[in-house]
């Protein structure tokens, strides 16, 4: 492993334990008063969205091809992991192993879906996989609003609160790095290749197909276990929550911050779910100008704030120290 | 020696679109090594033949073999596990990767590390990406573009990405290399050094090229043996100097003279 690589790596780990002390402390100590609980709720949505917007910008920035229907398959992660903590409650099994199981279980089970969906429909492109990842979000609502399992139409509840934030939060911070190790290996490029011309790609060698259904697989794999955070945070869901909607809200984060920029998405999902909450007194206006800024975005930066630029710790350090060489043209 | 298969053997392929035959009754053989190229008007089903070979289309009558493997029914993919790479006629370069990843990809086909080695990047990761970055520029360096790896390909002008879509074909590790057209729209300096590049590439892994060139002057210099085809009809084979004088390609391409 190259010397100056292993140095970023502690500085990366070293960043973000910073952050988590960080917001450790913030939560601890009692600075925001009675209002804690209610900021490390924020915290914790914000994670399961991040971890959402990377695994769709995976779809997105990094195959090129649309979905707008990824609720879908955080609906299958959040019910399926659900269904087997509820069926593991009386085990007596520590909650943190039940934690991992519940993500595992909406892993898995979304990661399945993926495969379902994927094989089948990955021979469209653009607009028509587009249509039918919609089509997909809608059986799967429809589907769970009738199955008894499910609820059947009504709220489920009592699932068990494990989504605890510091969980959560390192959780969040393995998923990002798995996908982000992905792209930068030989899958990755070869994924990137698919994007930019299909053609060469499978004249250079690469089965389009089994790439395309590998890099769908994934994102739906950490889409559920997004889900499964979400379960085990909210306690109680019903499967209309995952509409349309909400895929299309993943989507626009997907796109304000950067197609193919996992910081942008890292920074966009985390802002845009923290939000809400902060503009909750201008609640009626939060749509318009939710419009208003993806309308600024798309015409004056569309690819995004951050369009395919990645935040680097180590960069940043040499640049602070001025030992930053001379610019090389940047990798993507 | 009668052992020997031919690099590619087709015989009788051919495509029918709707009722249009668009290459019909095509034979050819290359063996080891050889130049061959392949010419004819426009529109004549010479990029036909070239997607019929890499398994974009798939023939409805015929077939061919690559060094005796029956291709038919073969995936672009498989065929290019199989040895064959290929040129485009509008250059298709993955344009927003470096030009190191774009070679990279050609070879992934042939790295092996898993997953795993990729997440948790062990160290069978750092060798194989490392060997993989060596090799690359090894090839780069033949189409003389080793100092520009760290670029976006789309930043190339015109020429080096033509160079840059050869060495991404190289990196396959085929026997047979199809160029599309590779001097297309290059001044004579960039004609000249694609065909030291083209005669070197032949040196170096003895491979076999099928060429199709708009540039009479690059097909008569450098190809051993020529085939002309005009509406999808083999019309003409030999060396280049039968080539040259055969009436019927005179014809096909000047038009008949008019008593």
């Amino acid at each position: 492993m190259p010397k100056k690589i292993k140095r970023n790596y502690v500085l990366n780990l070293l960043g973000v334990l910073l952050l988590f002390f960080a917001l450790f402390a913030l939560f601890e100590t009692g600075v925001l008063g009675s209002r804690s609980s209610y900021f490390m709720g924020i915290a914790t949505t914000a994670c399961y969205t991040i971890i959402m917007v990377t695994s769709l910008n995976l779809l997105v920035g990094i195959l090129g091809e649309f979905s707008l229907g990824h609720a879908g398959f955080m609906s299958v992660g959040a019910y399926a992991s659900a269904i087997v903590t509820n069926a593991l409650a009386d085990q007596n099994i520590p909650t943190f192993v039940l934690f991992l199981i519940a993500l595992a279980a909406g892993g898995v089970a979304a990661g399945v879906m993926g495969v379902l969906v994927g094989i089948p429909t990955l021979k469209l492109r653009g607009d028509y996989l587009a249509i039918v990842t919609v089509a997909f979000a809608e059986i799967i609502r429809v589907a769970f609003t009738n199955f008894q399992i499910t609820g059947g139409g009504r709220v489920m509840s009592g699932i068990a609160k494990l989504s605890n934030f510091y969980w959560v939060f390192w959780v969040t911070v393995i998923c990002v790095t798995v996908m982000y190790l992905f792209i930068r290996s030989r899958f990755g490029r070869t994924v990137k290749a698919i994007r930019e011309d299909y053609i060469a790609a499978e004249a250079s060698g690469v089965n389009v197909t089994f790439y395309k259904v590998m890099t769908f697989t994934i994102s739906a794999f950490f889409a559920g276990i997004a889900g499964a955070i979400y379960a085990h945070y909210m306690t109680a869901m019903i499967p209309t929550s995952f509409n349309f909607n909400y895929s299309a809200e993943f989507l626009t984060e997907v796109i304000i911050g950067g197609t193919g920029s996992m910081t942008g998405s890292v920074i966009g999902a985390a802002f845009l779910s923290a939000l809400p909450e902060a503009m909750r007194t201008f609640a009626k206006y939060r749509m318009l100008g939710y419009s208003v800024v993806l309308v600024l975005i798309m015409i004056f930066r569309p690819g995004g704030i951050f369009g395919t630029w990645e935040f680097s710790l180590g960069k940043a350090v040499d640049r602070l120290t001025g030992k930053a060489k001379k610019e090389v043209p940047e990798h993507e | 020696m009668s052992e020997k298969k031919p690099v590619l053997k087709a015989s009788h392929l051919g495509i029918q679109f709707g009722g249009l035959k668009a290459v019909d009754d095509f034979n050819m053989e290359i063996g080891e090594s050889e130049l061959i190229g392949l010419i004819g008007p426009n529109g004549a089903g010479k990029t036909t033949v070239f997607n019929l070979l890499t398994g974009v289309y798939q023939p409805t009558e015929g077939a061919f073999y690559l060094c005796g493997e029956k291709m038919n029914g073969k995936k672009p993919h498989q065929v290019v596990a199989a040895g064959v790479a290929r040129t485009f006629q509008n250059i298709r370069l993955f344009k927003k990767l470096t030009v190191l990843d774009n070679v990279k990809v050609s070879m992934s086909r042939t790295m092996k590390y898993s997953m795993g080695s990729a997440i948790f990047r062990t160290g069978r990761y750092w060798a194989e990406e490392k060997e993989t970055d060596e090799k690359a520029l090894e090839l780069l360096r033949i189409v003389h573009l080793e100092d520009k790896a760290g670029y976006i390909a789309e930043n190339l002008p015109y020429g080096q990405q033509r160079r840059l879509e050869i060495a991404r074909a190289l990196a396959t590790g085929m026997k047979l290399l199809l160029l599309d057209e590779p001097a297309a729209g290059m001044n004579p300096t960039e004609t000249a050094e694609l065909l030291e590049i083209i005669n070197d590439i032949r040196d170096r892994f003895h491979i076999s090229v099928l060429l199709i060139e708009h540039d009479m002057s690059l097909v008569m210099k450098i190809c051993e043996r020529i085939q002309v085809i005009d509406y999808g009809v083999t019309i003409a084979a030999g060396t280049p100097e039968e080539i040259a004088n055969h009436p019927r390609v005179i014809e096909a391409y000047l038009g008949k003279d008019d008593e």
